[in-house]
């Protein structure tokens, strides 16, 4: 991994759950897994379906970016009391210039991760659009990390 | 006007992939037509049916993912076993017909159903 660790919660936070989630990359065999099972923890949760839904959307895509670009991730799921965090860390080429990476269309994709109906360049964007809270950092030839969260009346 | 995915399977021909038991039961009023997944994740709002030609593993996750009603595949595209599992997991019906994308739409498009374009 990057070495950048995820945050800790701030004092008085109490993490109802926790869990980490490995993808590895060129899975695509198992490319959906990760949001699928996410999602059937924050239903068992009672997590709001509507944040459900945008949190489901933005782990796909972030588990795909994973997938097509990277060598291996953890995603980090914290559920607290009104918010759902990710934190996904990924060891691999990192990106060079975010505003681009970030600029719908934009894409470095292959044939193949077309074929599979991904990278046309609206996934980082696509995330941003479903969080309330998102950042990304990126260091080239180390790995990108991606933060964003939902929040929802608790 | 909303049709239940028995009629949108007997207006287009359809063979009925898995999820016959949820038929009878489900109601779209929109339906959002992609290859592209982004696309659907990006665009598509909540209970719509998803028409596609993509018959991946990913059109699976992505009909669960964005809570869609189900997903019709056209041109006579079918899933292979372990497409039809995952759907079959999570109760999303798949459907298959041989007509083309453009032929579905048009056809569900004239029985009334809209566009499913989250605003």
């Amino acid at each position: 991994m990057n070495g950048d660790a995820p945050p800790l919660p701030a004092p008085g936070e109490e993490v109802l759950y926790s869990e980490s989630f490995p993808i590895r990359g060129n899975d695509f065999e198992h490319g959906g897994s990760v949001a699928a099972r996410v999602k059937v923890i924050l239903k068992q949760l009672g997590i709001p379906s509507d944040s459900i839904r945008h949190l489901s959307i933005s782990n796909f895509e972030a588990e795909m970016n994973v997938i097509m670009y990277a060598d291996e991730a953890t995603l980090e799921l914290q559920v607290l009391s009104g918010e759902v965090r990710v934190i996904l860390a990924d060891r691999g080429p990192g990106i060079v210039d975010l505003d681009l990476a970030m600029q719908e269309g934009y894409s470095t994709a292959t044939p193949e991760m077309r074929q599979r109906g991904f990278g046309a360049g609206l996934g980082l964007p696509n995330i941003k659009r479903n969080s309330d809270v998102f950042s990304i950092t990126s260091t080239v030839g180390v790995g990108t990390t991606l933060r964003y969260a939902v929040q929802f009346e608790a | 006007m909303t049709m239940r995915l028995r009629e949108v399977a007997d207006l287009l021909g359809c063979q009925v992939v898995t999820g016959e038991e949820h038929l009878d039961r489900l109601e779209v009023d929109a339906c959002f037509a992609a290859d592209l997944m982004s696309d659907v994740l990006a665009f598509s709002r909540a209970g719509a049916l998803l028409i596609t030609g993509l018959a991946s593993l990913q059109a699976a996750h992505t009909a669960d993912v964005a809570d869609l009603a189900g997903v019709l595949f056209v041109s006579g595209k079918r899933p292979a076993p372990a497409v039809v599992e995952l759907a079959c997991e999570n109760s999303i019906p798949l459907l298959s017909t041989t007509l083309s994308m453009f032929e579905a739409c048009g056809r569900l498009f004239g029985a009334g159903l809209g566009s499913a374009v989250r605003r």
